[in-house]
């Protein structure tokens, strides 16, 4: 009986400890060479999206993003320039709205649409129907990118964080982390930066 | 010798530090009813987040667009005013962007009446300093840092005025 109650008490314990983990530490995500998980998500052409889909891709510069959030905002135009520049160097941008848009109205899918239209988004533009791609890449804020390699073993995390360092003004911008990353890459060599931090607004879920 | 020049550089260093802060009390002889905001880039608010006096610090990192942060806010105000006697300070550390300054920052201090302390944090290289506030802060906000001269907790997260309150009596123990 006793036995019995201690185990019940450890099992709970054990439980209490891995949840206050969760809701501090950022450990849940993807870290530096996981292996990025696919996924089906609808885009704002009204078709589903997968990884898999992207036969001639090296890679993906995956971005969680959103309509709302003013960092993300601030990013728009340099999402856009990021895909010219490397879609066609097979490292397409796949953007993700990760918020629950009944907390984030200015998030829903025809928002998203609206949005995509008006700034003439070049790359898909999902919503993460249910939020269940972003927790499982760790993704805490707009915006948060991941930069993927094809391998054989599945598309490998290469870099995680911010696309550069000044949100303010792209012409002002020091390093661009993404760039940076994406040209290593590309050069077959070591990516010098692999994390980096960036001010975001919190995933809405 | 070297300890004086040592003395004479710290000084005039010090000296810089200062003018970045604007003089609040002439400022407020000149024109009483504009908000005066104090920016920092962040080797300017380091000294706020070390401070080694006998006071709980609370620095709640926000911005008027920050719909959650917008939220907390009053409780943060509450804890400021319910726990003064106990040597608890808020500090509401904005990341508004500097041209949101005039058309929504001081409006929004002036409208809700904050009387918490509010400053700017305008400082564009984060991956720098998100880390050294806490190696634990992704970046999000609203994000909150509770210290004293003996221990530092820092919260990625939305607070209720329960879970605040938890929280600082923690450090009031």
């Amino acid at each position: 009986m006793i036995m019995q109650t201690l185990k019940t008490l450890f099992a709970f314990v054990a439980i209490l400890s891995l949840s206050s983990f969760s809701t501090i530490k950022e450990g849940n995500g993807y870290q530096i060479g996981d292996i990025a998980t696919d996924f089906k998500l609808p885009n704002v052409d009204g078709k589903m999206i997968s990884l898999a889909d992207y036969k001639d891709a090296k890679g993906f510069i995956v971005i969680f993003t959103c309509n709302t959030c003013p960092y993300a905002k601030a990013y728009e135009d340099r999402i856009i320039e990021l895909d010219k520049k490397y879609a066609a160097k097979h490292y397409p941008v796949i953007a993700i709205m990760p918020n629950n848009p009944k907390v984030k109205p200015g998030d829903n899918m025809e928002a998203m649409k609206a949005r995509a239209k008006q700034k003439a988004f070049p790359f898909p533009y999902l919503m993460d129907d249910g939020q269940k791609i972003y927790p499982q890449y760790g993704a805490t804020k707009t915006p948060h990118v991941y930069v993927l390699q094809k391998t054989k073993n599945g598309n490998e995390v290469k870099y995680i964080g911010a696309i550069d360092d000044n949100h303010q003004d792209a012409k002002a911008v020091k390093t661009k982390y993404v760039e940076d990353a994406v040209d290593a890459l590309l050069a077959g060599k070591e990516i010098k930066v692999t994390q980096t931090k960036a001010l975001g607004c919190s995933i809405k879920a | 010798m070297k300890y004086v020049v040592l003395i004479v550089l710290f000084s005039v260093l010090s000296c810089k530090n200062e003018q970045k802060v604007p003089l609040v009390a002439d400022a407020e002889l000149k024109s009483p009813k504009l908000t005066e905001l104090e920016i920092f880039d962040y080797a300017g608010l380091e000294p706020l987040l070390n401070k080694k006096d006998k006071k709980i610090h609370v620095i709640n990192f926000w911005a008027t667009w920050c719909a959650p942060c917008v939220k907390e806010l009053p409780f943060f105000e509450k804890l400021n005013k319910t726990y003064a006697d106990r040597d608890v300070e808020v500090l509401l550390v904005s990341l508004d962007f500097p041209k949101q300054y005039d058309s929504k920052l001081k409006p929004f201090i002036e409208d809700k009446k904050l009387k918490s302390k509010v400053v700017a944090l305008n400082d564009t290289d984060a991956n720098y300093w998100i880390p050294k506030i806490s190696e634990d802060w992704t970046g999000a906000i609203p994000a909150t840092l509770i210290y004293n001269k003996d221990k530092r907790q820092f919260y990625e997260q939305p607070f209720n005025y329960e879970e605040l309150e938890t929280q600082i009596k923690q450090f009031l123990k």
